[in-house]
């Protein structure tokens, strides 16, 4: 599928444009949710491909069919590695760290299920974007 | 070209665009000292890899100091060469050089004729501030020809541009990195298990003795103090135009008759002329290349003397090796004779004759290792020395070369021709063998023998002559990257010509890798090649066909030139061989 | 799903915690379960808030209000008024200092404002496997725009205008490179990106090509258009496996949309990127090496010029840009030349982004506008120094910049304001260091670096380095002598005087820059007065003998009770008894 235009270019734009507002702001007009794991090599010699398997475990223990784990760059929090971003619509995203296996299963468990956050591994985004 | 303006030390200097400082300071007298630097005008041997910061000079407004050996004039340059901040880096480069280095002058085979040792006392350096660690590889003496020690490199590259531009070998390349690095073949295999072809011109080229021929003085020492032996020596044609540089001659002085006189005085039994193979050498390839073009043989044909050049091809273009002439090559020739028809007529056994030569080469050396060149006696050559080793053993022995009266070579192998004095430069064998070629095919007298067509010293070159009713279509080529462009073409079928000359080194055998060092002076090659062209002149016969000698050597013992006899005693075979 | 609608959220960072968050929490926790909104309110312990200044912070969700300097004391008010009435603590809204008025949301203060990502815009929050997440953050629009709607001298005098400068270190003018390429004569040129990231310690660039690999294509492929090339290489260490596989899997993804190849957005422009794999050699980021090594030759460094843009690749005229530079490009071309050069300092504009390693509570990546205070990124963005310790000193540039100490610390920094102060922006590497840190260690550190990583090639840095590296191996081994000290001059200044190449010529900086600002340490190594033991303070040793016996070689004695002693030939410095002593008795060497 080649695009060809510009125009073409921003359809696809528009149509993936759902996340951009879910891991932005907390918008989506669907009801999915979204877990980004920092997975660039900094995340994933932190253990980030174990978290992102309990993750996966989790979810499919507790039957959500409404949550995606997709892997993404790393943020820039070393000091925290692994993250884990949990985008819930209508919520402001949120964004764990030092998510080691246990801690994937807490966010499932209790963030994702019952909106109950983490003592000691939520962390603050500390920048603006362009 | 546009002219630019610079001040150098306070001196206005104008010059085409494209100069480099160094070069426009020479033009006004200013010299800079240069280490790793080398151009050697006209063979296209071009060192700037400006590694070694020696020659580094001050330009107004640079942060750092420019190598002047490859930093451009450029419009309007203010440049000091001898500021204290240039002189400070530049003292500090060597003795850092010097840091790393063995110091052990008075023993090093390049005593004397160091560049970095001359570079030191031009600084005068007196201490040497920075003492640590110093390299510590082991040195590689694995080859018949070159010594190769890389705790005296100093990483000036000059062997590698020479072997990997000039030559094309690719052999040797910077390897390691920091302080551990040096020049040698991949991996720092040793240099017998590569495509050397041991040209000898990065030993011809190296400033320091990292590289060095090998050592045969002793041997030769031993065998002329042995009763048993009776040893024959052969003095190749470059060595009588250049051994007079080592003891204070001009360059370009011919000193054959010198040359005998001191050959004599060593000690030597018989006292050949390796110009007397060279005849030899026209009257089997001038048979070879008549017989090939009459019966419609494989064209173009090759020439094969020099050693370095066969290895090349053996490496490099093994599917090839039924282009070259299977012609021995004339030391190699001298020696079968010598050991056969010369033993016949002495009544000598070949066990107990021992043959030095004289070569300009170190690629020499190797050769006459070659297995196939040795019969059941043994070795055709026994013992190679390079023009500089054997201007050393004079000098041992105290033999005042200059002052020497001219005295001839020995009899029945001791006459040449015009013809085999001009194999020692580019161009000069294809001249002897179109001289025999010419009167052979035509059954004319040619009466004049100068062909300027096939002379000069551009990389490749290529005439037309003029034989009977046929143009002979003749290349040349020296320097293996050249002759690497000829060979390319006949593979591609391409190639129009009939007979190709090559030699591997730029000049032909005068600027062989074992003439006296031309420290980076093309002056001294070019010399070489006018007093060879004097040489020829100089001679009664100018054609190998006409040597008296020859002529008997072939009624009373080869019979006919490319004949069965000569085939066996002066022909040879091609071994294909890998790059690596 | 949620039980709780609310979120007190406290922050737990080093610098809150000394100012009792820990207290803050319980009280929140006590006053809730008293007032029985235990079940219906969290209260949640978070990390660092990056606001250490101001702390100890107190987050409310979703109200998304920001409390800051509270005290144990607050927490009733807090409760009381905010959660239950559902009205502001005003006092304990932070105020800004200039409009002197108070925000509350924390998206709205400066400070917040202090990292700004635009080389790293969509790290952390694409999937960087997926084109159309790229495209949903604009992704390939700049390209479309360049390529329907602009010239290439267009293009070309957007980026010039913008102020964009290399990243890589160098800090050379993008747009005035790209300028120097087109106006090359050749049919055929190319665009490198320059992705051998190589100094201790920065990894921005490995980061965003494993984020945002998209983003670095489609800027190699602005370039192109720009420049009149129609080839790309991304010259990239083999050490990145991962950015590897996500470049290829961009690049096929880009082929596959058309986004790169043949008649892009059918304009008539054929763009497209191939791999070179490098064995990840620090001097191959000099970009003469760097093209060397792509030809297949040794990664040797020549002199320049001829410049890459005359003379690259192949001997065709060539850019080389830096990952973090090419990064900048897209937002560039959207947003304009006016709105980056809003941001950052006169001569330097944008941002920059910074590793941040070391005695430093946040390490992790940053990236700031130009202009940035060192004290704003290590203080506030770091989180301070770890464990309370003092700061003694930050290493910009790598190996080849120098150590900047705390007076320097409010230089806003830029290229050339960083130059100023002894070190160098280079790649992005910072590398904070703290009162333990011996400072003559850390230049032998990076002296063993780059010594190491010297190609060779030329004198100064083949030998100049392994003989400075000497001294100071002797100075630390307490055997050097003051004449070493002006050895280290001397040799530092020949060589950054006559080395071939940058990284030769900036090999001695971190000698010489801890030289100037830490004289006495290393008069302390030459006059032989440091020890190379550690020892025992008798006063403070009550002889409880754990450090004798934690001693693996046995070289303390004492009696029990009494203060111990270290056999100071013995010791090995292998700082066990330091570990194990719980009365700071014992003394670092």
């Amino acid at each position: 599928m080649a695009i060809k235009s510009l125009d073409e270019l921003k359809k696809i734009r528009d149509a993936s444009k759902k996340k951009v507002d879910l891991r932005e702001k907390g918008e989506s007009t669907d009801n999915m949710i979204e877990l980004l794991v920092g997975m660039a090599t900094c995340g994933i010699a932190a253990g980030a491909r174990e978290t992102m398997k309990a993750l996966n475990d989790a979810i499919e223990e507790a039957g959500l069919d409404n949550v995606k784990v997709i892997q993404v760059g790393c943020m820039g929090y070393c000091h925290s590695e692994p993250t884990v971003q949990a985008s819930i619509p209508g919520k402001e995203p949120i964004l764990f760290g030092n998510v080691d296996v246990d801690t994937a299963k807490n966010i499932i468990d209790k963030y994702i299920i019952s909106g109950e956050l983490l003592d000691d591994h939520v962390l603050n985004r500390t920048f603006r974007k362009a | 070209m546009a002219i630019v303006k610079a001040t150098i030390n306070g001196m206005e200097v104008e010059v085409q665009s494209g100069t480099t400082i160094l070069e426009a300071a020479k033009k006004i007298g200013v010299r800079i000292p240069t280490l790793c630097h080398l151009n050697l005008e006209g063979t296209g041997i071009v060192n700037r890899v400006a590694s070694c910061r020696v020659c580094v000079v001050e330009v107004e407004g640079r942060p750092a100091l420019a190598p002047s050996c490859a930093e451009k004039i450029t419009n309007g340059m203010v440049i000091n060469t001898n500021s204290t901040r240039a002189i400070t880096g530049r003292r500090m480069a060597v003795e850092l050089l010097l840091s790393n280095h063995p110091q052990d002058c008075l023993t090093c085979a390049k005593n004397l004729d160091c560049e970095l040792q001359s570079l030191a006392q031009e600084l005068g350096i007196r201490e040497i501030k920075w003492q640590g660690e110093k390299m510590d590889y082991p040195i590689d003496k694995s080859s018949f020809s070159l010594i190769k020690d890389p705790n005296k490199c100093i990483m000036c590259r000059r062997c590698e541009t020479v072997c990997n531009e000039v030559q094309t070998v690719g052999v040797l390349s910077g390897i390691n990195r920091g302080f551990n690095a040096f020049v040698g073949p991949a991996f720092n295999l040793d240099v017998a298990n590569t495509a050397c072809t041991y040209c000898g011109q990065c030993v011809a080229v190296c400033p320091t003795g990292a590289l060095t021929e090998v050592n045969d003085v002793g041997r030769v020492w031993r065998v002329l103090n042995n009763p048993d032996k009776h040893v024959v020596v052969q003095v190749a044609p470059a060595i009588r135009v250049a051994i007079g540089e080592m003891f204070g001659m001009e360059s370009g002085s011919v000193t054959t008759g010198q040359l005998a006189a001191s050959l004599r005085k060593l000690g030597f039994d018989g006292i050949f002329d390796t110009d007397f193979a060279a005849d030899l050498t026209i009257m089997e390839e001038a048979s070879e290349l008549v017989h090939r073009i009459k019966h419609g043989g494989r064209l173009p044909m090759l020439t094969s003397c020099c050693p370095a050049w066969v290895k090349f091809f053996e490496h490099q273009f093994p599917d090839l090796l039924d282009i070259p002439s299977s012609c021995k090559s004339p030391q190699i020739m001298m020696g079968s004779i010598v050991k056969t028809y010369y033993a016949e007529k002495k009544g000598l056994d070949p066990k107990d004759i021992v043959v030095v030569s004289v070569m300009p080469c170190l690629a020499k050396k190797a050769e006459a290792t070659r297995p196939e060149l040795t019969k059941d006696y043994n070795n055709d050559v026994d013992l190679v020395l390079s023009t500089r080793e054997y201007g050393a053993m004079l000098k041992e022995a105290g033999v005042q070369f200059d002052q020497l009266p001219e005295e001839d070579f020995d009899h029945m192998l001791g006459e040449s021709t015009g013809a085999s004095v001009i194999f020692g430069t580019t161009g000069g064998v294809i001249e002897a063998a179109v001289r025999t070629a010419y009167e052979w095919i035509t059954g004319e007298e040619l009466d004049d023998v100068e062909f300027h067509a096939l002379r000069g010293l551009e990389g490749i070159r290529s005439a037309t002559i003029k034989v009977g009713d046929m143009d002979l279509n003749i290349g040349i080529a020296h320097g293996l990257g050249n002759a690497r462009k000829l060979l390319e073409d006949i593979r591609d079928g391409k190639s129009q010509y009939h007979a190709i000359e090559i030699m591997a080194c730029p000049g032909g055998c005068i600027g062989g890798g074992g003439q006296p060092y031309h420290k980076g002076d093309m002056e001294v090659i070019k010399k070489r090649q006018e007093a060879i062209y004097k040489e020829d002149r100089s001679k009664v016969r100018r054609k190998s066909h006409e040597n008296t000698e020859i002529i008997k050597l072939y009624e009373e013992f080869l019979g006919e030139p490319y004949g069965h006899k000569a085939h066996e005693l002066l022909h040879t075979y091609y071994i294909p061989r890998e790059t690596i | 799903m949620s039980n709780y609608r609310m979120h007190v959220m406290v922050c737990a960072g080093t610098g809150c915690e000394a100012a009792e968050s820990k207290i803050i929490i319980e009280n929140f926790k006590e006053e809730l379960k008293l007032k029985g909104y235990d079940q219906e309110i969290q209260v949640v312990k978070t990390g660092c808030f990056g606001f250490c200044g101001q702390g100890p912070i107190v987050k409310i969700q979703p109200d998304n209000v920001f409390y800051v300097k509270v005290t144990p004391a607050d927490v009733k008010e807090i409760i009381e008024e905010h959660i239950i009435k559902g009205r502001r603590v005003e006092r304990l809204l932070f105020e800004d200092p200039k409009e002197k008025v108070k925000l509350e949301k924390h998206d709205n203060m400066d400070f917040y404002k202090k990292q700004y990502r635009i080389a790293l815009r969509n790290c952390g929050f694409i999937n960087p496997e997926d084109i159309e997440e790229y495209i949903a953050f604009e992704g390939y629009e700049a390209l479309g725009k360049v390529l329907t709607e602009m010239q290439p001298e267009d293009v070309i005098e957007i980026v010039k205008a913008s102020g964009l400068r290399g990243r890589g270190g160098g800090g050379f003018p993008a747009g005035v490179k790209w300028g120097f390429t087109k106006n090359s004569p050749g049919d055929e040129k190319y665009v490198i990106c320059n992705a051998d990231e190589g100094d201790p310690g920065a990894f921005m660039d490995r980061s965003i090509l494993e984020g945002d690999p998209h983003s670095i294509l489609e800027a190699m492929a602005i370039a192109g258009y720009a420049t009149g090339a129609n080839s790309g290489i991304v010259y990239i260490r083999a050490e990145y496996p991962l950015a590897i596989k996500r470049l290829e899997i961009a690049i096929d993804q880009a082929r596959e949309m058309g986004l790169l190849g043949e008649n892009i957005f059918e304009s008539g422009f054929d763009f497209d990127i191939i791999l070179k794999l490098g064995a990840g050699a620090f001097v191959c980021g000099e970009e003469t090496a760097l093209i060397h090594s792509m030809e297949g030759c040794r990664g040797e460094p020549t002199k320049k010029p001829p410049f890459p843009a005359e003379s690259g690749y192949r001997g065709k005229p060539t850019t080389v840009n830096n990952v973090e530079t090419l990064a900048n490009v897209c937002p560039i071309i959207l947003k304009g030349s006016e709105w980056f050069s809003s941001i950052g300092t006169e001569t330097s504009k944008g941002t920059k982004v910074f590793a941040l390693a070391g005695k430093v509570n946040n390490v992790g990546l940053v990236e700031v506008p130009m202009g940035t205070t060192l004290r704003e990124i290590i203080f506030e963005i770091g989180g301070g120094i770890c464990d309370g310790k003092k700061f003694k000193a930050v290493q910009t540039g790598g190996p080849s910049g120098g150590v900047i100490t705390e007076k320097d610390l409010d230089t806003p920094i830029d290229y050339e304001s960083i130059k100023e102060i002894g070190s160098m922006m280079g790649s992005g590497g910072m590398i904070v260091m703290d009162e333990d840190n011996d400072m003559v260690e850390i230049a032998k550190f990076y002296l063993d670096f780059t010594q190491d990583e010297s190609c060779g090639k030329c004198t100064p840095c083949r030998i100049g380095t392994k003989r400075m590296y000497e001294i100071l191996e002797r100075l630390t081994n307490l055997e050097g002598d003051m004449e070493d000290l002006e050895k280290l001059v001397d040799l530092g200044n020949m060589i950054k005087d006559t080395a071939l190449c940058g990284l030769g010529q900036t090999a001695p900086n971190p000698v010489l820059s801890t030289m100037r600002y830490f004289p006495e340490e290393y008069e302390a190594y030459a006059k032989r007065e440091k020890t190379k033991s550690y020892r025992i303070d008798p006063e403070k040793c009550i002889g409880c003998t754990l450090c004798a016996k934690a001693c693996p070689v046995n070289c303390i004695t004492g009696k029990v009770k009494e203060a111990h002693v270290i056999d100071e030939s013995a010791c090995i410095a292998c700082g066990a008894c330091f570990t194990v002593c719980k009365f700071d008795a014992v003394i670092k060497p």
